[in-house]
Parts: structure tokens; sequence; C-alpha cells
């Protein structure tokens, strides 16, 4: 690598300064102008006003100018940087795209350790940085959250991203695995760790029940059914009240022990057992290193499938699958089985959220909640595991991000609540995201095994060429 | 098409013999419309059996068919004595056929390696290393390529990677559907050695659709020509070669 540094970089330095010619900045103007001009007519109806109710309840219009100009500021400053970056490149003279640049792929190498060392310490990191276990309660409660989507995108990676059976009703598992430890736990009062196993088993179960309708439906049929899915399962759970108490929910569901040790204040609680103070942080602490483990089971599993037979067999399903039967494969059990694992996955993170809310009701199961999910999957990269893990950081997490920033406030007014934006932020994210990286954050495929020989056989080349 | 020009019966050697892979009378449709009008065909065990016809015959049709994918709405397939003709498509394969079909259908996102592996799917693995040697020496480039991904080799690799997939199952019939298509001329000639190897050394028996009926024939021992999804001519190689009518439709274009 080092023989060949002095090549390469020297044309893409060059590359970067060119400077835009006054002719490129006049046609970017012009068309930053036209979008902006645009904004402004889309925004008069949908931004410029806002309802309002006076003392006596007559709507009154409200005029919000400030925020039309943001927003055309804003799409005026993106559509320039955008026009003056494709102009550029397209002046540019056109060179091989390296396979992926060794920066990036040693940024790459570098990342999973990091991630991983920053999930473990999390807790502690949040606990020193608020200066106290009490203060950081609401960074490991986004922690909590933030795993739990990163463990839901791994489960459906294995659907959508492996076998690439595009599923629009993953929350359907998630939703029976909630549900599954909600009655369990109540009803009979099992525990948790009996209920895991369970809840996994039934939304497996559900998985196949959805897989055999869909077995030969592909693509746009196959996500519309899998919707209704979804939905269906939700509106059972909203009708059926008898089993499930209908929208109202089932509510007191048992928190989370520690291994049967529950996290009280009582004599026989967690915090008198280890002889430390009680507080009622230690099982949020609990929760996290539980759905910590979850995910990582769910990644270590979805690896070691990917080098087996069937995780080989869903890669070769969603490239091509009337290869893969005339190969010998039984596409009818492999499908089956992608749907039943990833379900099975979907069904433990139902469940965990059951016991951290303590509360489950239908209106958490949504379809918003399949796409964000789905939209984790999509934007890691379809089927690579750390692009998951990342875009679920950037989609939950950037949210709440946003609402800590201050300066937002002064812009848009004291009432700005970033949540409420969150679905602009996803689809500005998405458009960026398929102007930028159509294929997703990290949108190579990773082979499964990568032979070593190959290296020898290169270097040998080498050798024959220089000699 | 009349029974004057109809060639005799296959030949001696193979007369007695119950075939391997026997097809009796198949229509398939798709839709309303038919493309296999009633075919017979035998393919005997140690045969290359060629099939040649023009665009849009049924050739590939027949493949499929005979994989189960379209399924026929009449006659019946036998493999090895096996009715298959309502047997699913994995089932087939795991009797012992393998096919490199038409438009090569490999899996663009997966290494030559992992192709490779998916291709010895139904096996245990027990001779995994021993067959990637062997179709590595059959198929240099692939070795030299193992960790690139298949969508990225050239046209031509893709149909060696193709044929060496089809192989690694070990089968003991294998389908060929136009190896020698988008190929030049040289390495037309090299994966015509390895099919006459394959069958002369391994024993294994070839059923290959080309449309490069010269050199299809010279290397089969007997061929059909279909016509129209139905079988019009049958007879050896050498037979077919001579026949003017075969020389006419298929030959005098200066494919050789
Ligand atoms: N999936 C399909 N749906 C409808 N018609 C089809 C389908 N596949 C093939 N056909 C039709 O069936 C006929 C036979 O096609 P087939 O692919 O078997 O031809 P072929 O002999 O292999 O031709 P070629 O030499 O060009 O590959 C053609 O008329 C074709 O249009
Ligand atoms: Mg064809």
């Amino acid at each position: 690598m080092a023989l060949n540094t002095p090549h390469a970089p020297a044309i893409t330095a060059a590359e970067v300064t060119a400077p835009a010619t006054g002719a490129q900045i006049a046609a970017a103007l012009r068309e930053a102008g036209i979008a902006a001009l645009l904004t402004l007519g889309l925004s008069i109806p949908i931004l410029a006003f806002k309802t309002e109710q006076d003392q006596a309840n007559a709507l009154y219009l409200q005029p919000r100018w400030g925020m039309v100009a943001a927003a055309c500021a804003l799409i005026f400053a993106l559509r320039f940087a955008l026009c003056l970056r494709a102009a550029r490149r397209a002046a540019a003279p056109a060179r091989p795209k390296a396979p992926a640049s060794p920066a990036l792929q040693k940024l790459f190498g570098i990342a999973v350790p990091l991630f991983l060392g920053v999930a473990v310490t999390y807790p502690m990191l949040a606990t020193l940085a608020s200066g106290g276990l009490g203060g950081a309660r609401y960074w490991i409660d986004l922690g909590i959250l933030i795993l739990t989507y990163v463990m839901l995108g791994w489960g459906l990676n294995i659907v959508v991203g492996l076998a690439g059976l595009l599923d629009l009703g993953y929350v359907a598992f998630y939703a029976v695995g909630a549900y599954s430890y909600a009655l369990l736990s109540t009803t009979f009062g099992w525990s948790f760790w009996l209920c895991l196993p369970l809840a996994g088993i039934l939304a497996a179960f559900w998985g196949i029940i959805l897989g055999f309708p869909v077995l030969r439906l592909r693509g746009d049929y196959l996500a519309i059914v899998t919707l209704a899915f979804g939905e269906i399962i939700r509106l059972v759970l909203i009708n059926w009240v008898d089993l499930t108490n209908g929208g109202a929910g089932i509510s007191s569901i048992p928190r989370v022990t520690f291994f049967g040790v529950p996290f009280d204040s009582s004599e026989d609680g967690f915090a008198s057992l280890f002889g430390i103070p009680f507080s009622p942080m230690h099982r949020m602490v609990f929760l996290y290193y539980l759905i910590l483990v979850l995910a990582l089971i769910t990644n270590l599993v979805t690896i070691r499938l990917r080098r087996l037979p069937v995780g080989r067999a869903w890669e070769a399903l969603r490239e091509d699958e009337i290869a893969c039967r005339s190969l010998g494969i039984n596409t009818r059990n492999t499908k089956l089985t992608a749907f039943a694992i990833g379900a099975m996955f979907g069904g433990f993170a139902g469940s965990f959220f059951a016991v951290r809310q303590g509360f489950v009701s239908p209106e958490s199961f949504n379809f918003l909640e399949s796409a964000i999910i789905l939209s984790i999957v999509v934007l890691g990269g379809m089927g690579s595991q750390v692009g998951v893990a990342i875009a679920a950081v950037l989609m939950v997490g950037a949210p709440e991000l946003l609402r800590n920033l201050d300066f937002l406030k002064q812009v848009f007014g004291a009432g700005f609540d970033p949540n409420e934006y969150r679905l602009l932020i996803f689809g500005l994210a998405m458009v960026a995201m398929m102007v930028w990286r159509p294929r997703g954050l990290v949108g190579h495929r990773e082979p499964s095994i990568v032979l070593t020989e190959r290296k020898a056989i290169a270097g040998s080349l080498v050798k024959e060429g220089h000699g | 098409m009349s029974d004057a020009a109809t060639m005799p019966a296959p030949a001696q050697a193979t007369a007695g013999r119950t075939p391997l892979l026997s097809v009796r009378g198949v229509k398939t449709y798709y839709g309303n419309i038919i493309a296999l009008k009633g075919v017979d065909l035998d393919v005997h065990e140690g045969e290359i059996v060629t099939m040649i016809g023009a665009n849009g015959a049924g050739k590939s049709t027949l493949m499929m068919t005979i994989f189960g994918n379209p399924r026929c709405r009449q006659g019946t397939i036998t493999y090895g004595g096996r009715d298959i003709t309502q047997m699913p498509t994995h089932e087939i394969a795991r009797l012992g056929i393998a096919q490199s079909p038409e438009g090569r259908r490999i899996f663009p996102r997966m290494t030559v390696f992992e192709n490779l592996q998916m291709g010895a799917s139904i096996k245990d693995f027990t001779h995994f290393d021993e067959d990637l040697e062997r179709v590595c020496t059959m198929f240099p480039r692939l070795k030299e390529r193992l960790n690139q991904r298949g969508g990225t080799l050239s046209g031509g690799e893709q149909q060696m990677l193709a044929i060496a997939r089809a192989l690694m199952s070990r089968p003991r019939l294998l389908l060929l559907d136009e190896p020698s298509l988008g190929l030049a001329p040289l390495v037309v000639k090299q994966i015509f050695n390895v099919i006459r190897e394959l069958n002369e050394r391994d024993g294994m028996t070839v059923f290959l659709v080309e449309q490069n009926a010269y050199h299809a024939l010279k290397l089969a021992h007997r061929g059909y020509v279909m016509v129209t999804g139905s079988i019009t001519l049958q007879g050896t190689g050498k037979e077919l070669l001579e026949n003017p009518q075969v020389r006419a439709a298929y030959l005098e274009g200066g494919a050789h």
C-alpha cells in the first residue's frame, strides 16, 4: 500500500481543489433560486399559517413567515451545494472508482470494536458525563431505545437484507412478542426468563403463518400482503377485548428481575443483596445490558447463519430464486426459516419492550414502527450488520439530539419539538441517501468467506510483473 | 418434416437400453400459448445429446420443463426409471441433474467461491475441495477470481462459472443451455473440449442446447432438431451434419 501512495492521491487532491467556474456558480445559483421559489410556493399553504384559538375560542391565522424564510433558505443552500458538486464532478476527468478506499475499510475495521466498546461502557460513560446515576436516566433510556431498534433492525435484516423478502409488517412480530410476555406473565405469573423464549417461539410460529400464504409473492405484492398482516395483528389486538383488553392495553406487567431477585428497596432486593444503596437506576442499567446482550445474540446468530448453508441459501434466494431451485434448494423452507428466525428476534425484542414499559397497547405497534425499522435496514445498506447499527443510532438518536439543541428553539420558536418533524427528517435523510449513497451506508456486501489464497496469487502476479 | 426426412431411430449402441432421461409427449403452455407441442426425446446414460433449432423454437422451454418449471400440461418425463413429471424442481435437482440455464443465472452479489458453494448445496461438502480443484483446473480464469463478485465477471467468465457451478454437484446428467453464447471462438472450443472430457473421462451424460450447430453436432453422439415446439429431425450427430435440410437451415450461415 505504501508503494502506491505517491501516485493516487495527487489526482484526487487536484480534483478537489479545482475551483468552480463562474458559469457553474451562475447555473447553480439559478437552480437554487428555482428550488427556493418552489419551496416558497409549497410552503405558503403548508407552513405559512397556523390556526390558533383565541380566548373566545374563535380560530384565527397566525402567520409564520420566519419559518417559511428558514425553509427557503435551507433549500436554497442545499440545492446550491448539490448543483455545484454535481457540476464539478461532471467536469472532473472520469476516473475509475476504487472499490472501497483503504481508509474507509480501515474505518470500518475499527468501527466494530469502537462501537462495541462504547456500547458496553455506555452506562458508565453516561453516569460520568451527567455526574451521577440518577442524572444518567435520560441517556440510559435513550441507549435502551436505540439498542431496541438495533436489535429490530438486525432481526428484520435477516428477512429483508439477507433473504430479500420485503416485509412491511415486521412490527406484527414485535407485537406478538410483547403481548406474549404481557399475557403469560399477568395470567400465569411466569417469569420473564421463561416467557422470553416462549415469546420468541410464538413469534416464529406467526412468522411461519405469514410465510405460507406469501411463498409465491415477490417484491411489491409481498410488501402489500405483509403490510396487511401487520395491520391485521394490530386490529386483532384492538378488537379482541377479552384477551387483550383492547385499546386500553395491558398494564402492571411484572417488572424485570435480576434472575429472580427484584430491583426494589426490600430486604431481598437487588441492592441489599449486593450491599449497595438502593437506586431505581439499577433496573435501568440491567435493562440496558439485557437488550445489549439480546442484540448481540441476534448479531452473532446472523453472522453465524450467513456462513452456514441456510444463510447462503437466503442470500442466493435474494439474488435468483429460479437458480436456487435448480441447484436443489428448497426455496419454500428457506423462505419460511427466514421469516421464522427474523420473527423470532422480533418476538424477543417485543417481550423486552413489554418488560421495560410494564405496559403494552396496540398503539405501540402501528405501521410507523414497521416503516422506521425498515428504513433502518434500507439506510444501513440491506444486509450489512454494521450499517444497520449505524442507521439505528442515526434514526433514533438524531431526533433526540435535535431536541437538545437549544439554538434550534431560538430559530424556530420556543415550542419547537423536533420529534414532530421526525418524519420530515426521515424523508430528508432518505433523499440524501438516495443522492449520495444509493446502496445504503454500508453498501458493499461482505463475502461470507474470503479465501486467503487469493492474496498469494495476487502477490505472485505482482512479483512477476516487476521481475 | 415428412416421414422420409426423419432419420432412423437412435444409434444401435443405445437401442435396447432404457434411457436415463426420457420425455414422452410433453406439451408445455405459457398461458394459452403452446410452446411444446408434444415432444419425445431420449437421453441415454453416457451420451452427449444435442438439440438445435431456431430462436423461439422451444429449446429452453424443454430444458426448463424437464426441471419442472414451467410444468408440462401433458406427457411424462422419467429420469432413471422414476417419473419426475410432477416433482418439485429442487427434488429433481437432488436426483443428480444439474443445469446451466439460459442467461446463466449466477448469483451476482456473491463471490465466485460462494457461487460454487451454492452449486454444491445438495452435497455434504466432503468432496468440496476436490471438486473445487477440478473446476479450477478446468477453468483457470475462475481460480484467479474466486473472491470476485459474480456480477463483475465478464460474460464469458460468467458462462464458465455457470457451468462450473453446475458441475459442483457431481451430476449424473448435465443440462447445458447454449454454453457457447457470447464466447470467443477459442473459448467455445475450450468449453466444448471440457464437455467432451467430462463425458469421456467421467462418463457424464450431457444434454446440450446449442445455436452453434456445427460444433454441437460434431461433439454430440445424437442430435434433435426442434422447430416451433416439435421435434422434426433426429439422428446421430454425423447424420444430421450431412442432412441437406439441416445444412440448409442451420449450417449454411457459415457457422464453421
Ligand atoms: N415466460 C414465458 N411466457 C410466455 N412465453 C414464453 C415464455 N418463455 C418463452 N416463451 C415463448 O415460448 C417460445 C419458446 O421459447 P424458448 O425460450 O424455449 O425458445 P428457444 O428455443 O430457447 O429460443 P432461443 O434459441 O432464442 O433461446 C417462444 O415463442 C417464447 O416467446
Ligand atoms: Mg433458449
